[in-house]
C-alpha cells in the first residue's frame, strides 16, 4: 500500500501507518480488559478509557482543550475506530457518538456501539446518528474480525472515498464518510422490509449524519454505487 | 512419569470444564476468553476473572445495602453492571439470575428481590469455588509440565 499519496494526517510514522488504532470506551473494567485483548490479538493498537468524557479528552474535544478544532493541528493519536459501550454513567455511548459526529475533525471516524441489550429502537437510534455498527455483548473475536473490515487506516479510507465519489453522486457525509457498512443485526431486521436495497439504505443512513429517518426506498444511484464498490459487495454476501 | 501426571491434570481440567458447561455455569464466552490467552498474555483468563471477582463482591455488598434501603432503581443499575461483566466472562447462570433479579427490581418486588439476592449469592459462590478449582488444576499442571521440561 502506497501511503505517500494519501497521507491525510501530518504525523504518520512508517511503522504505525498500517496498524489500526482503536479507542475503546467502557466503564466496566472487566469489559475493558476483554475488548483490549480482543483488539490486541487482532493486531490493533488500543487505547482504553473508562468514560465518554475521558474519550473526548483523549481526542481533544473536551471543553478545556479546544485546540484541534480551531488551528487544524492534528495530534499524533490518529484514531481509526471508536468502540464504545452504550450504558455508561454521566455520558452514554449514544451521547458520545453524537459529540463525535458533530465534530468536523472526528466525524469520519467510524463509531461502533456495544450493548448487553438487543433493543431495536436503541440500535436504530444509534445507526441513525451515524454509528457504523452495533454489537450485542459479550463481544467475541468474530465481532472484532468483522470490525476490522472497516477499521482500515485513514489512508485507505481516503483512497476509497475518492473512488466512490468518481463512480456516483450520492450523498456522503462530507469529505470522506464513505465506509463499509456491515450492520449484521440491522440487516437481519431490514431484510423483511427491503428487498435489494437494505445495505444501501443503511449505508446512506450512516454516512450522512443529517439524515434523520430511514427511508427504505433509497435512490437507485446509491445502490448502483454501493454495488460498484467491491468491498461492499463482499460484505453484503458475507453477512450470515 | 511426570508427563503422565500433567496429562491427568489436563484431563481433570477438561472434565471440570465440561461439567461446568453441562451445568450451564459457564458458556462459550469462557472459551472465548481462553482463546485470548497465549504466550503474550499467559494469565489472561485468571487476571480477568480475578478482576471480575473483586468487582462482583463490591456489587453484592452494595446490592445488600440497597435492598435494605429499598433503592430499586439503584439496584437495577448495579445489576446491569453485574449482568454485563458476568456475561463477558461467560458466567451464564449468574447472568441469568441477574436478569431475574433486575425484573424483580423493575417491579419493586421486595420478596422477589430477597429471593433473587439469595440465589445470586449462591450462584456466585459456586462459580467462584469452581473457577478457583479450575485455576488450581491449571497451576499444578503448569508446575508438573515445568518439571518435565527443565529450562
Amino acid at each position: 500500500m502506497d501511503t505517500d499519496s494519501f497521507v491525510s494526517f501530518d504525523h504518520v510514522s512508517p511503522e504505525d501507518s498500517h496498524e489500526v488504532h482503536v479507542l475503546a470506551v467502557d466503564d466496566s473494567l472487566v469489559d475493558r480488559k476483554v475488548i483490549e485483548r480482543l483488539l490486541k490479538i487482532s493486531a490493533c493498537k488500543v487505547t482504553a478509557v473508562d468514560s465518554g468524557i475521558r474519550a473526548l479528552q483523549f481526542l481533544g474535544l473536551d471543553e478545556q482543550r479546544r485546540t484541534s478544532e480551531s488551528d487544524g493541528f492534528v495530534p499524533d493519536l490518529k484514531v481509526d475506530l471508536i468502540i464504545t459501550d452504550y450504558c455508561m454513567p454521566e455520558m452514554t455511548g449514544y451521547e458520545l457518538l453524537k459529540k463525535i459526529k458533530e465534530s468536523t475533525m472526528f466525524r469520519e471516524i467510524p463509531v461502533v456501539i456495544m450493548s448487553s441489550e438487543n433493543i431495536l429502537p436503541r440500535i436504530d437510534r444509534c445507526l441513525e446518528e451515524g454509528a457504523e455498527d452495533f454489537i450485542v455483548k459479550p463481544v467475541k473475536l468474530s465481532d472484532v474480525k468483522r470490525l476490522k473490515g472497516y477499521m482500515t487506516p485513514k489512508e485507505v479510507i481516503k483512497m476509497r472515498s475518492q473512488e466512490d465519489r468518481r463512480s456516483d453522486g450520492y450523498v456522503n457525509g462530507g469529505d470522506g464518510g464513505v465506509l463499509e457498512i456491515n450492520n449484521k443485526r440491522k440487516l437481519e431486521e431490514q431484510d423483511t422490509s427491503d428487498v435489494s436495497l437494505s445495505p444501501p439504505s443503511t449505508s446512506t443512513l450512516s454516512s450522512s449524519p443529517s439524515v434523520s429517518s430511514p427511508s427504505p426506498s433509497s435512490s437507485p444511484t446509491s445502490s448502483a454505487s454501493v454495488l460498484a464498490s467491491p468491498i461492499r459487495r463482499l460484505k453484503m454476501t458475507s453477512t450470515d | 512419569m511426570l508427563g503422565f501426571g500433567a496429562d491427568l491434570l489436563w484431563a481433570d481440567m477438561n472434565r471440570l470444564l465440561a461439567f461446568l458447561f453441562h451445568q450451564g455455569v459457564l458458556d462459550e464466552q469462557f472459551l472465548q476468553l481462553q482463546q485470548l490467552q497465549d504466550e503474550a498474555s499467559p494469565n489472561f483468563v485468571s487476571e480477568v476473572v480475578n478482576i471480575y471477582f473483586h468487582e462482583s463482591e463490591k456489587l453484592l455488598t452494595n446490592l445488600r445495602g440497597l435492598l435494605m434501603e429499598r433503592e430499586y432503581k439503584k439496584m437495577g443499575i448495579h445489576l446491569n453492571q453485574f449482568m454485563g461483566s458476568s456475561s463477558s466472562i461467560g458466567a451464564k447462570r449468574v447472568t441469568n439470575v441477574c436478569v431475574a433479579f433486575r425484573a424483580a427490581t423493575d417491579q419493586s418486588n421486595r420478596a422477589g428481590c430477597l429471593r433473587a439476592l439469595e440465589m445470586l449469592e449462591h450462584e456466585y459462590c459456586y462459580l467462584k469455588n469452581k473457577l478457583h478449582e479450575l485455576f488450581q488444576i491449571e497451576q499444578q499442571r503448569a508446575l508438573v509440565a515445568g518439571v518435565r521440561y527443565p529450562v
